[in-house]
């Protein structure tokens, strides 16, 4: 397949301060991939999202998305963070229906089909990770597990040919999450958008990922880029196969040693 | 059970405002105090009927000032609180010299008015306007300030402009900041427009006052007060009303639990 993200030489230091948040960085991937970045924390994961998503501008080298550079913010990229952040004077489905406001051609048919086919695309959506019939609640009525499914309908809303996934589940429980890791999982074979994941979870990082990146600790740089070679659909019983279990040993060991710290002592 | 409670609440804030008038009326016959002192709230009502066509037009006068007044300052408010709140430049530029311009009494700005626009409607109207735009301007600010950078993220990656920001997240989630600011701002408005007649007025309950006192006229004197009172608490519950209906989602503890 064709890359759709390309990161040429890349590195960032955020204006004002003498932090390198990224080191040189090279790094490619491919049309409708699903990219997991895992690394310690401060590593310049969240960094990668910012810039390949325009929101902020490289020191140096080039991000190019689509065979474009990016020179400023996308238009129509679909991100979801750690935080629902859902609007609370809006209903779930006037929250999950936001991209089409604001997104081109959408935008220019939000008036008209509000209150038919984006309504009816809203509730499609919901329903399939499980929200069937809280379209009419606020943010507020529902649980954190389901605005982060809400917050995920957000973002793929408008059928984004990009997403970008902040770490998306790591403020819930683990029963939902992988409740979560699944629904994604069918979301993405679906329509095939290209996916950067970014995670503290290794398990979902290997549940997920077609690849997973491993990043260093500050000032963050590549450590390694492997493909992960599991048959989709991937179930949960997968994830304690001894073949599963050794990627995630192995990524520990990794983040152990770039952290300093040996995993025995530990 | 939720109406019951209601119903409670009103009666005993209305019973409260009757408990204060007695114990005054009981207070003025023990004390003997005199008519000059502190007149008793029979004889300020007895004043307030009798004299009620003479002062409806003033109270109109005052009541229209004070409208006109707060409408500009919220407009001008609204203006530059999105203006310094969206905007770190202009915050930092306009914030200093916006704390400056409202630590000025009033007082002082209003024969400054007066030269420049004569006696009458007009100082008034601008004295309202001034008094009342710095609430407004500092709680838009913050409203405006204050938007989770991640839901801004969320709307730039999605190709939104300022504007877009502006109208579908900022201004929504500033409006119980502004509610809260214009039953501050309406207070303060009367105190502006009042303030402006008592100095240079030939009309308006504040004219009123003025010349009662002048007078010896104390009675008089209170019902202007009383007066003035009535239209300060009628219009807070109007705005009360409006941000019950416009930010309900704010206040989601009391009316609008569902589930």
């Amino acid at each position: 397949m064709a890359e759709f993200i390309e990161l040429d030489q890349v590195s960032l230091r955020y204006p004002g301060g003498n932090v390198l948040a990224l080191e040189t960085t090279t790094l490619k991937v491919d049309e409708g991939g699903f990219v997991a970045i895992v690394g310690p924390s401060g590593c310049g994961k969240s960094t990668i999202l910012k810039l390949v998503a325009g929101l902020i501008p490289a020191t140096t080298g080039n991000v190019t998305v689509d065979k474009c550079e990016v020179r400023g913010p996308s238009k129509g990229v679909g991100m979801a963070f750690q935080n629902p952040t859902m609007l609370p004077w809006l209903t779930v489905r006037e929250n999950v229906m936001l991209p089409l406001k604001i997104v081109k051609p959408f935008r220019y048919e939000y008036a008209s089909k509000k209150k038919t086919e984006f309504a009816d695309r809203a509730e499609a959506l919901l329903k399939r990770v499980g929200l069937a019939g809280f379209g009419d609640k606020r943010p507020w009525q529902l649980s954190g597990g389901m605005l982060q499914r809400a917050s995920l309908c957000r973002a793929l809303i408008h059928e984004p040919r990009l997403l970008l996934l902040d770490e998306p589940f790591g403020a819930l429980d683990q029963f939902t999450r992988e409740e979560l890791w699944a629904i994604m999982q069918e979301l993405w074979m679906d329509k095939r958008p290209t996916v950067i994941l970014v995670t503290h979870d290794l398990r979902e990082a290997c549940y997920l990922g077609t690849r997973i990146v491993m990043m260093s600790a500050r000032p963050g740089r590549i450590l390694e880029n492997s493909a992960v070679e599991f048959a989709r659909p991937r179930t949960l019983v997968m994830t304690y196969t001894p073949e599963f279990t050794a990627i995630v040993k192995h990524l520990r060991m990794q983040i152990a040693d770039s952290r300093g710290v040996a995993l025995e002592a530990a | 059970m939720t109406l019951t409670q209601q119903t409670r609440q009103r009666v005993l804030s209305g019973m409260s405002v009757l408990a204060l008038f007695l114990l005054w009326e009981a207070a003025c016959w023990i004390f003997s105090v005199s008519d000059l002192i502190l007149p008793k709230p029979s004889q300020v009502f007895r004043e307030l009927i009798v004299r009620f066509p003479a002062l409806l037009p003033h109270a109109t006068q005052t009541l229209l000032t004070t409208l006109a007044g707060f409408g500009l300052g919220v407009a001008a408010g609204v203006l530059i609180g999105v203006m310094i709140g969206s905007s770190k430049l202009a915050y930092d530029v306009a914030y200093p010299l916006l704390v400056g311009f409202n630590s000025i009494p009033k007082v002082a700005v209003v024969p400054i008015f007066v030269v420049w626009f004569g006696a009458g409607a007009v100082p008034a109207i601008l004295t309202a306007m001034t008094i009342s735009m710095f609430p407004v301007v500092v709680n838009v600010a913050t409203g405006l300030a204050t938007t989770e950078p991640e839901l801004e993220d969320v709307l730039r990656a999605l190709g939104a402009s300022k504007g877009d920001i502006l109208w579908n997240v900022g201004l929504p989630r500033t409006m119980p900041y502004l509610f809260a600011s214009l039953k501050i701002a309406i207070s303060l408005a009367f105190v502006g427009s009042v303030l402006s007649e008592t100095v240079a007025a030939n009309r308006g309950i504040g004219n009123v006052m003025m010349i009662a006192s002048g007078n010896f006229d104390v009675p008089l004197v209170f019902a202007g007060l009383f007066i003035l009172a009535f239209l300060g608490v009628a219009l807070y519950a109007i705005f009360s009303l409006i941000e019950l209906k416009v930010t309900g989602w704010a206040q989601r503890k009391t009316e609008f639990t569902i589930i």
